[in-house]
């Protein structure tokens, strides 16, 4: 039997995601990809993969899972998500860690309360067929990851091993910030002169609130309405991720990963690329503030960035339980039964 | 990054953005992750870890006053066309707005020959123009929320086929039996930025024989290559 996650509740959008499909956005193919790369990655390196490898990108309330395989590790990464193994001693093993789970072991990942996404990822990764170069569903068009949509009661999804190797499990003591109350920094335009001096001055000066009306696409922003100088249609250009396009109405709307690529409407400013991850895990409700930065100073942005989840790779060691036993290992050894690991 | 080269619809302003992007495809340049060319600009999508736009900049200066010729790889489709009128919601009231007959506007709309400008919006929607003078509409002022997948329509100066499912504002007057978009093969979009498409009429015999044929993934339309 092929080694699989069996989905036994869905949770509430659980997607297979990677770093996104690229070189089809010339024909009006979004990128897609990970809202939150950073996490994505991280759930990755924790799980032991590349960063590329494909995981389970989940937004508020994770799915309920049972292993059939002879067992699996998985890795969770994003905000407070913990790993909860269920049955008879149902327990939380935290987050940022992975968890060796064994054949007919259910687990699910709790439910988030202070981001929007996490990304759980398996050693070897998720088995899905690529599409057009990429694992990542885009639900809007069926297709990419799992038949082309967000998971549901029943499925399995495909686990590249049979079985997890033998090493330590790994984890992080400290989670990386989430820079929940950090200013999201953007670069003005490309149509900055379709908008008044108070819209400009407004953009970085108001807070602004991500609205319930939010998805993978993108992100409206509820605050102080950006006038236009005369008109909002413009001749159809292009569009980057992060690109804060603002319609009749006024009300910014700040484009994600599932972005359309070309569009109509004038784009006030563009969230630098170091930002995104950090915009892609603010949930509805939360406050953002913008601050404007140049071109020169959003790439310095990015290569520190990359600096920092560098330092994050870094810091991953095995994850011992109390009296510094490696329990999973203990575990995996069989030196006792069922499951072992403290809360810590 | 994005190179603009003006702010209007025009087909000399779209034969630079092709060009540049072919340019730009073809010089292979560091960091560069794609090119998307649109109505009036080439938006540049580059990776920050290995290039910086002041770089970026003096590479795209110099490839715009590149002489050297381009072998620009364009097609010519011909795409069939059902204009009967349960296959065209729109088309009786197009003809009412435009004071044609609905034959005439059939026959105004397949017999021209337009060029792709970009493809976007949904995956695979080719706006093609321009259309003729008299089929010149300004979008519904009801968008539909579900338009089906092969609807042909316009509107302003251009020319549509959606196709997926999707909400649209434009005016339906015919539908093709054809898949213009499929992921399932590289490159998913039938037609790409720079190719040339034909209409040609058929009738509802021959709709549900292509249909049938395309559904199987047995069916492409004819082409042919032109010259750059």
């Amino acid at each position: 039997m092929t080694a699989a996650l069996k989905v036994v509740a869905p949770g509430m959008h659980a997607t297979v995601q990677d770093l996104g499909r690229f070189g089809y956005q010339a024909f009006g193919v979004p990128v897609s990809g990970a809202l939150d790369a950073t996490g994505h990655r991280l759930a990755n390196r924790i799980a032991g993969n590349d960063d590329g490898a494909p995981t389970l990108e989940i937004l508020f309330q994770g799915p309920t899972l049972e292993v059939i395989a002879d067992s699996v590790r998985v890795g969770v990464a994003g905000g407070d998500a913990e790993i909860e193994v269920m049955g008879d001693r149902p327990r939380s093993l935290g987050g940022w860690r992975s968890v060796l789970l064994r054949r007919n072991q259910m687990f699910r990942v709790s439910r988030l309360s202070n981001v929007a996404c996490c990304y759980l990822a398996v050693e070897g990764g998720f088995a899905v067929e690529r599409c057009l170069g990429s694992a990542s569903t885009y639900a809007r068009g069926g297709f990419g990851g799992l038949d082309g949509r967000a998971l549901r009661a029943g499925d399995l999804l495909p686990l590249a091993r049979e079985q997890a190797s033998d090493r330590a499990e790994l984890g992080l003591a400290e989670p990386p910030p989430s820079g929940r109350d950090q200013p999201i920094r953007l670069v003005l335009g490309p149509q900055q002169d379709y908008f008044t001096e108070a819209a400009l001055e407004a953009l970085v000066s108001h807070e602004f609130t991500v609205s319930k009306h939010s998805d993978r696409m993108g992100m409206r922003l509820d605050g102080p309405t950006l006038a236009h100088r005369d008109g909002y249609n413009i001749v159809s250009d292009g569009i980057a991720t992060g690109a804060i396009q603002v319609p009749g109405s006024g009300q910014p709307i700040l484009l994600l990963a599932d972005h359309q690529t070309t569009g109509g409407y004038p784009k006030i400013a563009t969230v630098i690329s170091a930002d995104i991850p950090v915009v892609g895990r603010r949930k509805p409700g939360d406050a953002i503030r913008f601050t404007a930065v140049d071109v020169a100073e959003a790439e310095r942005l990015r290569r520190e960035a990359e600096v920092d989840f560098q330092a994050v790779v870094a810091r991953l060691a095995p994850v011992r339980s109390a009296g510094d036993l490696d329990a999973s290992r203990l575990f995996e050894s069989n030196l006792i039964s069922g499951v072992v690991f403290d809360d810590a | 990054m994005i190179v603009e080269f003006g702010d209007r619809i025009d087909r000399a302003v779209s034969d630079q953005v092709l060009g540049l992007a072919a340019r730009v495809r073809a010089a292979d340049i560091a960091g560069v992750i794609e090119v998307v060319p649109t109505f009036r600009s080439l938006m540049v999508h580059y990776d920050p870890l290995r290039t910086r736009s002041a770089e970026l900049i003096g590479a795209i200066e110099t490839l715009l006053t590149s002489k050297t010729a381009l072998d620009r790889k364009r097609r010519l489709w011909r795409v069939p066309v059902c204009y009967e009128s349960d296959f065209a919601p729109d088309l009786a009231d197009v003809a009412k707005q435009t004071r044609l007959t609905p034959e005439q506007v059939a026959a105004l709309h397949a017999g021209t020959r337009y060029h792709v400008y970009m493809v976007g919006f949904v995956p695979g929607y080719p706006y093609m123009g321009d259309l003729p003078e008299a089929l010149i509409l300004p979008r519904r002022a009801d968008p539909r929320i579900r338009v089906p997948p092969g609807s042909v329509a316009i509107a302003t100066t251009m020319t549509a086929i959606y196709p997926l499912e999707s909400p649209g504002g434009w005016h339906l007057i015919g539908t093709t039996p054809i898949r213009i978009f499929d992921e399932r093969i590289s490159p998913p979009a039938l037609f790409a930025p720079g190719d040339a498409v034909e209409f040609e009429a058929i009738d509802r015999d021959a709709f549900a024989r292509i249909r049938s044929a395309a559904e199987r993934r047995e069916y492409r339309p004819a082409s042919t290559e032109l010259a750059a």
